[in-house]
């Protein structure tokens, strides 16, 4: 192999290392967009509000000296009920209005987290605390950081996690029959309020997952930090096939991996271009998304 | 246009009435300054009890706060100085306005400073975008402004009433082009752009021009990222592949500190050069002890500066505030100080229109940031610090003159 072949490889592995690392960020938010979407059909337009907030709560309990074993449950915990909270106190009184004023009330409930963050908290960017020393593994060319291999591991552990709630247990069994047709499912016996509930609450509580990981990785976190990275999940989600969890996986990372491509290999302007090029593309030969089928299976 | 006249000349003289009432009080023991309030003309000058009324516009509050307030911090010491003095037997009066780093904000300040107010000269603001939305409203008045802070080229060409104490991004290109071929002896630069900033790409070409210009050599390529990024192990994957020996970052510390440490896990070992967009504590936080290491910017102020006009001033701002003053505490004393400076050679009646020519006639002014001359373009000409980031602060490195 000749030296330039060798440098580029490098630089794929390197480009691919860091959409992974991106990617399982977005399949994390991701997740909980497909959930909530697969059970009530809500687009939740607040939920990249939840990583903000689980990155904060993550914050201010490392800052007070807890330690980050406990600090990441704390934050899941924490962005989990909020998420939670929304759903009982905002969305499920708009539960039978339709869809359009859910939507908009997302979208509402998106900017009041923002802003509200912004003036409890301020504006400024926050440096996140350095609780996990940042290693540096080298090969060749290749730099991976143990935070990067954290975040893939996490994702990776909560996505099986996710599968096996929702296809081996009852818990699982019962949120896909609310999503199959809540009128049934309640019929059946089971409690549709509580399943949508919990839904939120595990999306929340992964957005929270995602929130403090990201913190750690990029070293700063802000009240708005939220909004890119939850309109890129919903993308991903969409990308998938909305309503599918591996889905919002395999869609988080085509997206993190092709906005690095762009980014390495031509020019990081047209990163978003690009990406949603791609998304515009894949849904005009697929329109249900890369795992979507016209039959299509919810949650 | 009579339908202009008709709906503006009542608002004018509403103006013209609440500007009074507040003040009434106190001078009513001055006959002929109440005579000439009841005039409603907005353009004439309410000289108040004498004094001369400078209006502040700065960020007391929101996302750039720090700077507005330390900006006054040095107003403050600067308007004791000049009224321990006086000015032509007057003192000088500031009516402070908050922005809140905001040009609609800007915008509203500007226009009540003029009229309700009725202030001589306004005074600010610091980020460009601010001062570009209140200098149209001055021009229009015709009300003299000056801004300590603004470096984006644009500010002054806004109309011949708009001035600035600072100089311009331009000039932060040359200082650091200079700096990389002959202080740091470099040979291929790379620059890396902030693609929506005005001010990150102003201060690239003129890099990329001087650099050449100097016999260095600025690798081709484009290299840029988005304000709000992130995640730069990408780009600076490319960056690295282009094997250059100085990198020219002309952009935010809010990128720029996350930038920098990622370039450190990645083995980086060259300086990055910045411009003043990387002055603030922030960016040690956010690069980490590692990554802020070993780089250099150009700024308008070092505390470390061992010149003796600038230990005199840090030595009586420590005294006020207990703290070190930064660059823009710095910037708006001077800037004060040359307001004062220029008012005080005015012979005849203060005016708008005489505050502007004495403005425009400053020569030579020596201040703490250095010797302000104020060009035919209304921009200061003077002399800029180069400033090396160390995990305990900057430290003064050089100055570099024009």
């Amino acid at each position: 192999m000749s030296e330039s072949t060798t440098l580029f490889l490098y630089d794929l592995a390197t480009y691919l290392l860091n959409g992974i690392t991106q990617g399982s960020v977005y399949a994390l938010i991701a997740l909980g967009y497909t959930m909530v979407y697969g059970i009530i059909q809500l687009i939740n337009f607040a939920h990249g509000e939840f990583y903000m907030m689980g990155a904060f709560i993550g914050f201010f309990a490392l800052v007070s000296g807890v330690p980050i074993w406990l600090a990441l449950p704390a934050s899941m915990l924490g962005a989990g009920l909020l998420a939670m909270v929304t759903e009982r106190l905002v969305y499920r009184p708009l539960r039978n209005a339709g869809r359009i004023p859910a939507l908009v009330t997302a979208l509402g409930m998106s900017l009041f987290f923002q802003y509200a963050g912004q003036a409890l908290l301020g504006a400024t960017p926050r440096s996140f605390p350095q609780v996990i020393p940042t290693k540096t593994y080298q090969w060749g060319e290749l730099y991976v950081t143990n935070i990067q291999l954290l975040i893939i591991f996490c994702t990776f552990v909560l996505m099986v996690f996710l599968w096996w709630l929702v296809n081996k247990t009852r818990v699982g069994k019962a949120m896909r029959a609310t999503s199959f047709n809540h009128h049934v499912a309640e019929l059946m016996g089971i409690d549709t309020n509580k399943i949508i509930g919990l839904t939120f609450f595990i999306g929340g509580a992964f957005a929270g997952v995602a929130g403090i990981l990201v913190g750690m990785y990029y070293n700063t976190i802000d009240p708005t930090m939220g909004m890119i990275p939850g309109i890129k999940a919903f993308v991903a989600a969409v990308l998938g096939g909305i309503g599918i969890i591996p889905g919002a996986v395999l869609g988080g990372l085509v997206l993190g991996v092709a906005e690095n491509l762009v980014v390495g290999l031509w020019v990081s302007t047209y990163r978003d271009a690009i990406a949603f090029a791609i998304l515009i593309l894949i849904l005009l030969f697929k329109p249900a998304g890369l795992l979507g089928s016209p039959k299509r299976e919810k949650i | 246009m009579s339908f202009l006249r008709s709906f503006i000349m009542p608002v004018l003289v509403f103006a013209g009435l609440f500007g009074c009432f507040p003040q009434k009080k106190e001078t009513t023991k001055n006959e002929e300054t109440t005579e000439t309030r009841n005039a409603p003309v907005a353009e004439e000058i309410d000289a108040g009890a004498g004094d001369i009324l400078v209006g502040s516009v700065f960020p007391l509050t929101g996302p750039i706060a720090t700077y507005g307030q330390e900006s006054l911090n040095g107003i403050k010491l600067a308007l004791e100085t000049i009224n321990a003095e006086g000015i032509n037997g007057k003192k000088m009066r500031l009516i402070s306005e908050d922005n809140k780093g905001e040009p609609t904000e800007s915008a509203n300040a500007v226009r009540k400073l003029i009229n309700v107010d009725k202030v001589h000269v306004i005074f600010g603001s610091v980020a460009s975008s601010n001062t570009l939305a209140g200098a149209p409203i001055a021009q229009a008045a015709k009300v003299p402004l000056l801004t300590p802070a603004s470096t984006n080229e644009v500010v002054t060409k806004k109309g011949d009433y708009i001035f600035r104490s600072c100089f311009t991004d331009d000039f932060q290109g040359v200082v650091m082009a200079k700096f990389a071929r002959e202080t740091l002896k470099k040979n291929k630069a790379l620059i890396v752009i902030d693609v929506a900033s005005d001010y990150s790409r102003g201060l690239a070409k003129v890099f990329q021009k001087n650099f050449v210009e100097l016999g260095g050599q600025v690798i081709e390529g484009t290299f840029t990222y988005n304000q709000g990024d992130k995640d730069f192990r990408s780009l600076l994957r490319k960056v690295k592949r282009a094997a250059p020996d100085v990198i020219f970052v002309p952009g935010y510390y809010t990128e720029v500190g996350t930038m920098l440490q990622q370039a450190r896990q990645m083995g980086f070992s060259v300086p990055f050069l910045g411009g003043d967009g990387w002055d603030s504590p922030k960016l040690k936080e956010l690069a980490g002890s590692e990554g802020i290491k070993g780089n250099y910017i150009s700024s308008h102020f070092s505390p470390d500066d061992q010149d003796p006009a600038v230990q005199t001033f840090v030595k009586n701002y420590k005294a006020k505030y207990a703290q070190l003053p930064g660059a823009m505490a710095a910037l708006g004393h001077d800037g004060m100080l040359v307001l004062a400076h220029a008012i005080r050679s005015i012979k005849t009646e203060i005016t708008h229109e005489a505050v502007r020519e004495a403005l425009s006639k400053v020569r030579g002014f020596m201040g703490v940031t250095g010797t302000i001359t104020i060009d035919e373009n209304r921009n200061a000409k003077k002399s800029a610090v180069v400033l090396e980031t160390t995990p305990n602060g900057t430290t003064f490195k050089q100055k570099v003159s024009p």
